[in-house]
This record gives C-alpha cells, structure tokens and sequence, in this order.
C-alpha cells in the first residue's frame, strides 16, 4: 500500500510542482489550502505525513502542528514543516512544537524526496 | 645719650628726690633744735623755704619721670601698634620713635618685615601664574569643548551638572513640545533629563567593571558603560559614561581603590540613524523572506520541468507558467527594494556648507585623477571663480557629477580639455562645466543626467539629476554655435557663509569667569534635602521678577512676564535666563503699559500661562527662590496653583527684607536705592529679566554682609526675614 502524504499549502505555484514530484515517486497525494482544511483533512485521512507551510490562512502552520500533536491518536503522523522564513528561531520553535522535520524555502526538490523518504522510513 | 648713663640719670633723678625729702625733714628736725640759739629766721620762714625746696625738688622728680615715660613706656607702646597695623597692610613700616635701643628694634623690626612682604609677594605672584596657567587650561578646554558635535555632560555622584558645552545644551534643554525649556543648567539635577534608574544602573556597571578590573589588576583605569536614551523631546541619545576619578573629596565612591567623584556623560544623537538602520534591517529582511517563496516555487518547477522532461507539454506549460509568474514577482520585489534603498541613500546625504572656489578646486583635481585603465589625465582648467561664493551642497554627490560628466565626455566625445567656472548670478551660483569641439545632441545629453552614474569600476543608483536635484539646483546642456563650447550649466542657490556654533563658552566677558563652567560644586551635596541648615553660599538660587496687568492678583490681575536667572556658587548665571512672555487673557491697562512697556501687540501669541509655569517650575526646581519684594510675585504664583496643578514650595527669599536686615535705619529699600547702596550698577529696569538681573547682583552683595552680622544659614534669613517683616508690619 502507498504511503499517504498531505500538502499544506496556499501557494498554487509550489504545491503543482511538489504534488507532481511526489506522484510520480509513487506516494498518494492530498492537497490542503488553509490550516483548517489541513487539519480537517489529517482527521479523516489519517495520513502518513503532512508537508505544513508555515504561513497558510485561517490557522498558521504552528497552530496546526500543535492541534495534531495535542491529538493522541495522530501521534504516528509524521509532520515536516515547510516555510518561507529562515529565521532559526523559527525552526525551533516548530521542533518545539513537534514537528519531525524542518525544511526552508528555497529547498532542493531531491533534499525534499530525501527528507520525506526519511520521515515514511522508507 | 649714651645707654650706660640713663640708669645714672634715673638713679640720680630718684637720688636727688629723696634727698630732697630726707634733706627737708632734717632741716625741720634742726630747726626746732635750734628754736632758742636764734638762726636768725623764724620757724614760719624756715618752714616756708622747706616747702619750697621741696616743690621745687618735687618739680624735677616729675619732670624726669615723665620724661622717662615717654621715652621708655609710651614709645615702645605706639611701636607695638605700628607693628600690629602692618598685619593688615605689608607695606606699612614702624617709624623710630623713643630712645635709641627702641629705634634700633624698630630697624629690625622693619628688616623683617620687608623680608616677610617680599615673601608674600612672591607668593602671590606665583598664585597669579598657577591661576593664569589654570585659566589658560580651562579656555582651552572650553573651546574643544564647544567645537565637539557631540554633547558633553559632567556631573557629580549626586547627578549635579558641573559643566556641560553648547551642544548639550541644545539637545538637551528642549522640553516635551520640542521648545527650550531650560532643562539643563550648572548645579542642577541631570535626572531632570534622564532618568534616575538609568544612570544609576550605568553608574553601577562602571563601578562594576572598575572593581572587577581593580581586582585583576590593581590601579587599572575603570572602564566606561553605554546606554540609548529618549530625551524629553524624543529624540533617541546613545549615551557614554566614563567615571571622573577624582582626590580624596567629601563626596566620592571608593571602588577598588580608585575613588569616583562624578561621570562624564558624551551623547550622540542617534535618532536618525536608528531610524535609518531600522528601515534598512526591514529592507533586507523583506527581501530575504520575501524572496523564499517565489525562489522555492521557480526551483521546484525548474528541477521538475529537467529531472522528468518525460512530462506531458500540458504540464510543461504548468512548470513554466509558475517559473514565468514567480519570477516577475521577484523582480518587482527587487524593484521595490531597489528603490527603498536609493531613497535610504538619498536621505543619507548631508548638505553642508563650503566655499564655492574650494569646491571647485577639488572638483578640478577629481576630474584630472588619472584612471588607471587610462592613456592620458583629461586636462582641468577653472575660470572666472568668484571666492567669497558659499554653496550648500551634497558635496560628494557634486563632485562624482562632475567626475562623471567630464569622464564621459573624455570617453566618448575624445574631449582633451574641460573648464569650470563659477560666477554669482543674483542670488543664485552659476557653475559651468564647459568644453571646445566636440558635443552631443539635446537627448543624449538628457540621457547622461538622468542615467544612474556609472564610470570605470564605480557605480551609484543616482543620477546626476538627483544629485542637483537634491542640492535644489537645476542643471542643463547649452551649447554657443559661434564659440564652439558647449557646456553643463548649474544653478545653485548661493548659501551664507556658515555661522560658527554659537561659543558661549569661550566669548564670556572679559576677566570674567566663563558661566558654563564650575569645577568648584565638585564636593556639593544634594544628599542633605535639609536646604534650611546649608549655608547661604553654597546654595542655588533662582532670581526671579514678574511683570503684571496690575497689582491686584485677587482682582484679576495676571502675569504677563516672567524673567529669571540663577545664582549657583556665588555667581549670576547670565547664560541660564528664563524670559518669557505670557499672553494674559484679559486687557492691559494703559497705566501698566507705562511701567512695563508691554504692549497687547507682544503678547499675542506668547504662550498662556498654563503652560509657562510648568516650566518655570522645573527651571527652579533644587533652587532657593529670591525676588524684590517677593511676597508679591509669589501671591501671583499662589493663585495660579489650581489652575496649572504646579504649586512652588521652594524657600523664599526677600531682597526687600534682607535689606532691612542690613540696613534698618534707611528710609528707602526700593530695589533701585539698594543697588546704589551696594554699587550695583541697574541696567534694564522694568523688563522682568531686567530685574530679576539686578535683584541677583544685589543679593550677591548682601552675601557677606549677612555673613558679618552673623546670618549664614538659610534658617538665620529666614527667621531674620521673619523678624523684620512683623516688625515692618508693626510700624
């Protein structure tokens, strides 16, 4: 069975790319626009990672991380946290939060690959 | 007389007075004897002759004596008197009076004290040297004080201003509205500037940093501490605290063996330059965030549209869709940033004065500086220079203009030779940048001024436009058919030669001690609030008179002029006036016009006096107030205390009774008759300054004449005061 992974992201422009590579390599793609989709979708698609934007409408990257780690029952879902600031207070303020991976934008599409087959124990 | 012979004389002298009297008896004992034989002369005769030989012995006796007196006593005596005198006064000298050995201890005593007068001569003279040398150091000081663009602050541990230069005194006086409200003055607090806990928390990182340094290694100089402050008018000051290391005064902190008597304070004002690196620090982040999103989409879809070129040309069209609108959002962001930045730049340029002959000579040099990617310099020449011709110009940015210009006619159009002129038209400078042969057409000459300059290697985000833009000049190409020159002609505004700060430190009067400053409050206290037991001479003072619409405060009478000044250690402080005019809000009467000759057409627009007593208040703030007649400007104060919320609680001090004091059987202590008792010269009666001026002089002349009659206390004036004042009100 193919591993389940959500895309949590309003810009159009990066999610066609990465939803396109992450198809091809084989994985089950969803899409979400905004935090609230994000997390209404994690609850009923139960899936194996979310790649969450920081910046998103409606509930920001942080607050839907913390929403799903505070779920018991989605603790096996993997979280990488995808963003446009590179400040490293950010970054650990998302670790802190629990997020399993960090990556900042502009990032390498195989890094991503690489990072997302770390996180699916692939 | 020689000195053996005088005990001779005085034992001969008491000799013959007892012989006389034993020589009496004896001739009364043998004249009873020889009653019968019959002498020849009665008893009466006898006794007649003996009475007057005894008289007459008695007669020399005195007249020897007293003659001894005034050759041994009394002469000695007015010696003695001469001498005392001459304690007073040096040159005085002991006459020779007396007996001969007197006179020979007068010689010697005037050998002694011509030696002691050359002494303290000498003395003097070399106090007069230390004093000059002293002087010298302190105008010296003064000048490189006042010539620093930075503010300068001295204080002591109690936070008193001991000196301070013109600088700060701009910066810092302004209060919260922005006008000078006198915040800063000599022997005042510096926490009326900045707050308390601020310097106290810097004071106690230097008195850390000296102590951890005196441990380390001992009779290290201590260090200094920083801190950003907003002063009352909001402006953002970066602040630099040294410690004054100072002798064993009373007032001073032992840290590590050194002792602290006071700080230096430099100030910068930093407000603009903050605000620059803010603007800058949020342009760049902006651009750095901003720029990740975009970037990150154009990379994916790039690395997509390489890594699976298997993909179908719809989605190809997708991938290169996002990369073509991404990266028109980063251009524009870039644009954005561009443009934010040149504006930074453009803002960062200073206009400053300089004589316009000087620039051009530089600018000549410039322009000749040879390339080093260049065959030949291109040659300078300046005409028609006008040398009295100030500009207020962008310096820099003129000169790299021109720079530029000439380079890219040398460049370009192969011109050998350029010329500059500078002539005065008007009220305007004139500046050609002209050239022989060679020219371009109107556009292309447009397209150089209103192009970025760029010449070999350098390059700025500015055009010439904006440079003389920014100079508020305007410039053009002109061309003479019949001369063949063409030139770049500038119209500056012509600028006023500069004005040097104003340098009130060095211009104070003549043989007059500079008002800015007084090393002497270093060992001042404010640490006793118990003003009443200080003594008169050591405390500051406000002076201060009041114009008024009339004498009758109860009735509506109001203020309409303040004038003030302050006495800090023994001296007027000409330079801390506060004079203000207030718009009274009601008629003037044509009887007060006359006293004060304030008319209604001054007062319009003057501030009310809500606002001007909030002002005065903190300009007297720490300070014993003195007035002429004071009772009656204070009433006024008094009455405008609900009003304006400020109440004055200072101690008060009355010229008028002081006077009194001094002279109870005067019939006059107008302040006028005052001052010519004491010899004040009065200047300016009637405007509030004026007196308040004069009220001052006099109160420094009654000073040591309290003193003499035994008031040297703020306590024993104002109980003497008291006293007068109810003996006053009895008569």
């Amino acid at each position: 069975m193919s591993k389940k992974i959500l895309i949590a992201d309003d810009e159009q422009n990066i999610v066609i790319s990465i939803e396109f590579l992450l198809r091809r390599e084989g994985f089950e793609v969803l899409v979400a626009g905004d935090g609230e989709d994000a997390l209404a979708k994690v609850r009923a698609e139960r899936p194996d990672l979310v790649l969450l934007d920081v910046m998103m409408p409606k509930m920001n990257g942080f607050d839907v991380c913390q929403a799903l780690r505070a779920d018991p029952d989605l603790s096996a879902t993997r979280i990488l946290m995808l963003t446009a600031k590179g400040r490293d207070t950010e970054v650990s303020k998302g670790l802190g939060l629990g997020a399993d991976g960090y990556m900042t934008k502009p990032f390498s599409t195989k890094e991503l690959l690489a990072e997302v087959r770390k996180l699916l124990g692939m | 007389m020689k000195t053996a012979r005088k005990p001779v004389l005085a034992a001969t002298a008491v000799c013959l007075f007892l012989l006389a009297v034993v020589a009496a008896t004896a001739a009364l004992m043998l004249a009873g004897e020889a009653d019968g034989s019959g002498g020849g002369r009665t008893p009466e005769e006898r006794i007649v002759a003996l009475v007057v030989l005894t008289l007459a012995a008695c007669a020399v006796s005195c007249w020897m004596i007293f003659r001894l007196y005034a050759l041994y006593v009394s002469a000695p005596l007015r010696m003695a008197e001469e001498l005392a005198a001459t304690l007073a006064h040096g040159s005085l000298r002991v006459n020779a009076h007396g007996a001969g050995e007197l006179q020979v201890l007068g010689q010697a005593a005037n050998q002694l004290l011509a030696l002691h007068e050359a002494r303290e001569n000498d003395v003097a003279e070399r106090v007069r040297e230390a004093r000059a040398s002293l002087e010298e150091e302190r105008s010296r000081l003064a000048a490189l004080m006042a010539d620093l663009s930075q503010s300068v602050v001295v204080c002591n541990l109690d936070g008193r201003v001991l000196l301070y230069n013109q600088r700060a005194k701009q910066e810092l006086s302004a209060g919260e509205d922005g006008s000078n409200a006198e915040l800063l003055g000599l022997g005042r607090s510096i926490y009326t500037v900045f707050d308390r806990a601020l310097i106290g928390h810097a004071l106690e990182r230097l008195q850390q940093a000296s102590q951890e340094r005196a441990e380390g290694d001992s009779k290290q100089l201590v260090g200094s501490a920083q801190f950003v402050t907003a002063t009352r008018a909001g402006r953002l000051l970066r602040a630099h605290m040294s410690p004054v290391l100072g002798g064993n005064g009373p007032h001073q902190a032992q840290v590590g063996g050194l002792s602290i008597t006071g700080f230096v304070l430099v100030l910068e004002d930093v407000t603009s330059t903050n605000e620059r690196h803010a603007r800058r620090d949020a342009l760049i982040q902006a651009l750095i965030e901003g720029g990740r999103g975009p970037l990150g989409s154009i990379r994916a879809a790039g690395e997509m549209l390489s890594d699976f070129s298997d993909m179908p040309s719809q989605q190809r069209d997708r991938f290169l869709r996002v990369i073509r609108d991404e990266a028109a959002v980063l251009s524009l962001q870039f644009e954005k940033a561009a443009s934010a930045f040149s504006n930074d730049l453009r803002e960062r340029w200073l206009l400053e004065e300089i004589l316009g002959g000087e620039l051009l000579l530089v600018a000549a040099r410039r322009i000749a500086e040879r390339r080093t990617s260049e065959r030949r310099a291109l040659a300078v020449k300046t005409e028609d220079v006008d040398d009295d011709l100030w500009l207020r110009v962008d310096t820099f940015g003129l000169l790299q203009a021109l720079r530029y210009l000439a380079l890219r006619l040398q460049d370009e159009y192969e011109v050998r030779e350029v010329r500059l002129s500078l002539t005065r038209s008007g009220q305007l400078a004139q500046f050609d940048l002209s050239w022989l042969g060679t020219f371009m057409n109107n556009e292309t000459a447009m397209s150089w001024l209103q192009d970025p300059m760029t010449t070999a290697g350098e390059s700025l985000p500015l055009s010439v436009l904006d440079v003389i833009e920014r100079c508020n000049g305007e410039i053009w190409f002109q061309r003479e058919r019949v001369s063949h020159r063409a030139f770049f002609r500038t119209m500056l505004p012509a600028a006023e030669p500069p004005k040097d700060l104003p340098r009130a430190i060095v211009a104070a009067g003549e043989g007059e001690r500079p008002e800015f400053y007084d090393f002497d409050i270093f060992g001042w206290s404010a640490a006793s609030h118990e003003l009443d037991d200080r003594s008169l001479v050591e405390l500051s003072y406000t002076v201060f008179d009041t114009e008024t619409t009339g004498l009758q405060p109860s009735q509506g009478d109001e203020i309409i002029q303040i004038g003030a000044t302050r006495i800090v250690n023994r001296r007027l402080l000409r330079h801390e006036c506060f004079d203000q005019l207030i718009d009274p809000r009601c008629r003037l009467s044509q009887q007060s016009i006359e006293v004060h000759g304030i008319t209604r057409e001054l007062l319009v627009g003057q501030p009310f006096i809500d606002s001007v007593l909030p002002k005065f208040h903190a300009f007297c703030a720490d300070t014993v107030l003195v007035g002429h007649n004071a009772a009656f400007d204070m009433r006024f104060l008094q009455l405008k205390e609900k009003q304006t919320g400020v109440r004055f609680e200072q101690p008060v001090l009355d010229t008028l009774l002081l006077s009194a004091i001094l002279h109870p059987n005067q019939t006059s202590h107008r302040l006028e008759a005052i001052a010519e008792r004491l010899g004040v010269s009065v200047f300016g009666r009637h405007t509030a300054l004026g007196d308040a001026i004069v009220t001052g002089e006099v109160f420094l002349k009654m000073l040591p004449l309290l003193a003499e009659m035994g008031i040297r206390t703020l306590r024993q004036a104002r109980e003497a005061s008291q006293r007068t004042y109810h003996a006053r009100l009895k008569y």
